[in-house]
């Protein structure tokens, strides 16, 4: 690992400035970072910890949302009682992901901006457009089953790894950010990441020094909501695929529904092609299947990873059957 | 000032680290990159937690950080600034064992010993979890808050530590006999 100096952040303004430097960067639960400052992947020169900021609490919102802090650890997210009762499918997709030591160290805002676990962007011996641009990408005619079949590029196919934010476009999260002078804005999730095309090693739209201070739910929208993630072991493991699903029924026909994907892109992916593929149509296999080819039709197989097209439409149809059998008895 | 600094200049790769390790107050000088768990084994001769994988990975390295469990090596000394840790060596003594270190011995929950002392610290911090309700990928539906600790369950809550000898189903069977009040 690389020399680096420390400070512990009490001031989130002052936190922005020290960030802002060139070679700065904050520091979280650390989980992710970390592991990679090892391998000499990540290089700061200077961390900001931000964990004793005060970002930990999850707040009501008046339109019946929630405004979960960015230091808010997983663990605490996931067993939230609110979080629990309205928005089920983060709940879900935060304990389906890591281990209950990571969960209780990684935060919210830090789970956003985990990188890749692309095995060619942890070798530092391998070409990777990511690690090192303009090097190349090694995963492309390499071993690539873990990777993207949606949205890659020439530059890279790696596949963005987190569960929660999977779950968070589904449910139309905003993501509040800190930035110099006090200014704020808020992105909605679903432009935050950015996809490869021909600058894969910049991942988000944040600017440097820019800090996530909180993750906004609108109120949740009607109907079940389901997670299901498939991987090659039952616990402990990066998704194959999965999908974030909600969806509510009405006398037989589907009246809201939100199809999210991980695992086969470089952001989660929202498949509003699915969502049309099933609004105002009767629920049933054969709406589920039509909505599955519609999410699949642009997706693109690289060899090792070409099940992955198959195993996306299974899922959504399976998951889609399991939710609305629930949605129709409730 | 308002970003303060543990006694170090900026300018400086080392820090002054105030660490509480099993109700022992330490100070140390410590280069900014040591994890705790190099922390815990190199400068404080506390060696039960055990460097596995070093990535976070394998659980070998599990500690207790304010009573919750956690990767010790996936996280920086300096990070911990009056933190209340406790580690294995915390948790029981040869002569007052922890119902965990019991329930493994009579179980025999292990081979080699080299993740024990990770598996009884995580399962420590499992049990609190799950007293507090806390569901998990196991629990059918998360807004229940009613959590019964099936072998599915202590499975599912346990998969961050590993056991390259595969002791786990004693492992599971000294869990579940502390749960069930058994394991002293």
């Amino acid at each position: 690992m690389r020399a680096f100096t420390y400070e512990r952040a009490t001031d989130a303004g002052a936190a922005v400035n020290a960030a802002s430097n060139p070679g700065a960067k904050y520091i979280s639960g650390g989980t992710n970072l970390l592991d990679l400052m090892k391998l000499e992947i990540e290089r700061p020169t200077h961390l900001v910890d931000i964990s004793r900021l005060a970002f930990r609490d999850i707040e009501e919102l008046p339109d019946h949302g929630l405004r979960i802090g960015a230091q808010a650890a997983n663990s605490d997210t996931a067993a939230d009682a609110r979080v629990r009762a309205r928005y089920p499918v983060l709940s879900q997709a935060l304990l389906a992901g890591a281990s209950g030591q990571l969960r209780n160290m990684a935060s919210i805002g830090g789970n956003l901006l985990q990188r890749t676990r692309c095995p060619y962007f942890y070798d530092p011996h391998s070409s990777c457009n990511k690690r090192e641009p303009g090097s190349g990408c090694a995963a492309i005619g390499g071993v690539n089953r873990n990777h993207a079949i949606l949205g890659a590029s020439d530059a890279c196919i790696a596949t963005h790894p987190s569960d929660m934010a999977v779950a968070l476009v589904a449910l139309d999260a905003g993501i509040e950010l800190l930035g110099k002078s006090n200014t704020t804005r808020v992105v909605a999730i679903g432009d935050f990441h950015r996809l490869p095309g021909d600058k894969p090693h910049i991942e988000t739209i944040l600017n440097q020094g820019e800090m996530i201070t909180a993750v906004v739910l609108p109120a949740p929208p009607p109907g079940r909501q389901v997670y299901r993630k498939v991987r090659d072991r039952a616990s402990y493991e990066f998704a194959l695929v999965s999908v974030a699903v909600i969806v509510a029924i009405e006398r037989g026909t589907i009246t809201t529904a939100r199809v999210t994907f991980g695992g086969v892109a470089h952001k989660p992916w929202r498949s509003h092609e699915a969502e049309a593929a099933l609004i105002d149509r009767p629920a049933g296999m054969a709406t589920y299947r039509a909505a599955a080819q519609a999410a699949m039709k642009a997706a693109t197989g690289r060899g090792h990873n070409d099940f992955k097209i198959d195993l996306a439409q299974r899922t959504l149809c399976r998951t889609l059957a399991d939710a609305t059998r629930e949605a129709e008895k409730s | 000032m308002t970003v303060e600094s543990p006694s170090t200049s900026l300018q400086t790769h080392t820090a002054a680290v105030r660490l509480r390790v099993n109700g022992t107050e330490r100070v140390f000088e410590l280069d900014t990159r040591t994890s705790l768990l190099d922390a815990l084994r190199e400068h404080l001769h506390l060696t039960g937690a055990k460097k596995g994988c070093d990535h976070g990975q394998c659980g070998a390295c599990t500690v207790l950080i304010n009573g919750r469990r956690i990767n010790s090596c996936l996280t920086l000394a300096v990070k911990h600034e009056s933190d209340e840790i406790v580690t294995i060596e915390g948790l029981g003594t040869a002569d007052a064992l922890h119902p965990l270190q019991a329930a493994f011995i009579e179980r025999d929950g292990f081979q080699c010993g080299y993740c024990t002392s990770g598996q009884i610290c995580s399962a420590a911090g499992m049990l609190a979890e799950a007293a507090a309700g806390w569901p998990s990928h196991a629990t059918t539906c998360v807004a229940s808050h009613e959590i019964e600790l099936t072998d599915a369950e202590i499975r599912e809550r346990m998969s961050g530590n590993i056991c390259r000898c595969a002791a786990y189903p004693n492992i599971v069977a000294a869990i579940r006999d502390v749960v069930e009040g058994a394991g002293s």
